[in-house]
């Protein structure tokens, strides 16, 4: 094996020795300025989750977090140079550990923080306004596909993982109670921000998401669905893409 | 062949944008004449990111400076990554772009770090090819950056200068000298700064780096110094850069400052040292 070869390899991990074939410049084995690059990597991709990943950090600690992210990088390190994507697999990840698994709502937070950031740095669009749908009779609005913003982000969860995360970054002072939660991410300019659903809106942003017209939305949302207070909440965070096709009116 | 020009940048003071420093610099850039992103941090969809830099873009000449290319790297280089970054070359229309000469990506793991490689008849002409690539995919010249190194290759067959030499030959490629790199690799590796900027090809020079370090010790208690970029440029590294710019002339000088990142009038104090060594070098010597 090269130098370079025996260097690349060692990198990752912590417990292999020095490679030969490094120097300090004057002939000595390298030691531990070959930790440098080690650490560099391992602090650098360190620091991306806990930037990435606020609540997780916030919720298990400052050297829990760590250790989560040291042994996630060596099991999951970057397959691209851009970091603010890295951590894709880390729910999932912490989801298959014994050593969490006393916070079994962890991998839902998770999921939250991935998905703000994903919404920050999201596609921009051009918003659907309110007038367009109010101009509609009531067939032609039942056939209406509703194109959800590409900075929208929906999640279900088995616990109240809003509340845990809002509880955790300091939005709120309230204790997290009761059960399961759903609940989107919406970006009305640049700033992403959760927002609690109720059941039967999270079915209907599902549907609208993946494809269905309102007619069918609506009754993928079931009894009791507030049409109303769901568009008023899409168009206030100017969730809807205004439709691209169709024609212009002029 | 591309033309060797340094009408790209301003000869003047430019940073490293961060994102906190927005405002400032819109309201008053002070002696700021132009900026340098990290391409990587640019490549998403939209949002605030791509916002902000389209309005930075409209008023400061734009260096975008990629760090995740791995032009050193023994596999091929990444074709997406290239595509991502004509592509944002191709929205902002930057004055300068400018990679390193160090490798990222491994076995389709990035690594985050600029890693170094032995300077070698094969490395050269591997880092050759990916520099020619590089500049016909972007259909622009390149500038290759200098590494802050902490440990040496016993296979080397050439000096890192030797190296950067011949790349600038055998590519026509441009030189991103950092100043501070060439301290601390001096420091780390036993030899004189002076000694590496007298055997550096100035000429093919198009712009500087002066960034801060920090310093630890080796297994022998030897001086190793570690190229943090949070903190102010060191006294001997100014003290380098007066040197070099005697050589060449006004070059655009950029401080980068990428982590513990201070508020903008520390950042913007920095920027103003650095106009006073290219002032003093009009001021006649």
């Amino acid at each position: 094996m090269s130098a370079e070869d025996a260097f690349r390899a060692a990198l990752l991990d912590p417990a292999a020795p020095v490679p030969e074939g490094l120097t300090d410049g004057a002939g000595r084995p390298a030691g531990r300025r070959y930790a440098v690059y080690r650490n560099n990597i391992a602090a650098s991709l360190t620091e991306a989750l806990e930037t990435g990943f606020p609540a997780i950090t916030r919720l298990i600690g400052a050297q829990a977090m760590r250790g989560l992210a040291g042994s996630f990088l060596r099991a999951h390190p970057p397959r691209t140079p851009l970091i603010a994507t890295y951590g894709r697999d880390l729910p999932d990840f912490i989801a298959g550990l014994p050593a969490l698994s006393h916070l079994p709502y962890l991998p839902d937070v998770a999921r939250i923080d991935l998905m703000m950031r994903q919404s920050y740095h999201a596609g921009d669009h051009a918003p659907l306004a309110p007038e367009a749908l109010a101009a509609l009779d009531e067939e032609a609005l039942e056939a209406q596909v509703l194109e959800l913003a590409p900075s929208v982000r929906l999640l279900s969860s088995r616990w109240p993982v809003l509340q845990v995360w809002r509880y955790t970054m300091g939005r709120t002072s309230e204790k997290p109670k009761g059960g399961a939660e759903t609940l989107a991410i919406l970006r009305a300019e640049f700033d992403p921000e959760p927002v609690a659903l109720p059941p039967g809106a999270y079915a209907f942003l599902t549907a609208c998401g993946s494809g269905a017209p309102l007619g069918r939305a609506i009754a993928a949302a079931g009894p009791g669905f507030d049409l109303g207070a769901t568009l008023s909440l899409l168009f206030t965070h100017r969730a809807l893409v205004r439709a691209p096709k169709g024609p212009d009116p002029c | 062949m591309f033309d060797l020009t340094r009408e790209g940048l301003p000869n003047r003071p430019g940073v490293g944008f961060k994102a906190r420093h927005f405002e400032a610099l819109m309201a008053d850039p002070g002696p700021v004449g132009w900026l340098e992103i990290h391409a990587e941090n640019y490549m998403g969809a939209g949002g605030r990111p791509q916002a902000q830099l389209a309005a930075l873009a409209e008023r400061f000449p734009i260096s975008v400076h990629g760090v995740g290319l791995s032009i050193g790297g023994a596999e091929p280089l990444d074709a997406d990554h290239l595509a991502r970054l004509k592509a944002l070359v191709d929205r902002i229309a930057p004055a300068r772009f400018s990679e390193h000469l160090a490798w990222s990506t491994h076995d389709t793991s990035y690594l985050n770090d600029l890693l170094p490689l032995p300077y070698t008849e094969e490395t050269l002409a591997r880092v050759a090819g990916h520099v020619s690539e590089v500049q016909e995919r972007l259909d622009r010249q390149m500038l290759l950056e200098n590494p802050s190194s902490y440990l040496a290759f016993t296979e080397s067959e050439m000096t890192e200068t030797e190296f950067l030499s011949e790349l600038v030959v055998r590519t026509g490629c441009g030189l991103l000298l950092d100043v501070n790199n060439v301290f601390v690799s001096a420091t780390n590796l036993g030899y004189a700064p002076e000694s590496y900027i007298e055997a550096f090809p100035l000429a093919a020079v198009g712009e500087i780096h002066l960034g801060g370090h920090d310093s630890d010790e080796d297994d022998r208690g030897a001086p190793l110094l570690i190229d943090s970029h949070g903190r102010a440029v060191a006294d001997p590294v100014w003290a380098l850069l007066a040197m070099v710019l005697r050589r060449t002339g006004p070059l655009p000088l950029l401080v980068e400052w990428d982590t513990d990142v201070p508020d903008w009038p520390v950042l913007a104090a920095e920027a103003e040292r650095a106009g006073r060594a290219l002032d003093r070098l009009g001021a006649g010597q």
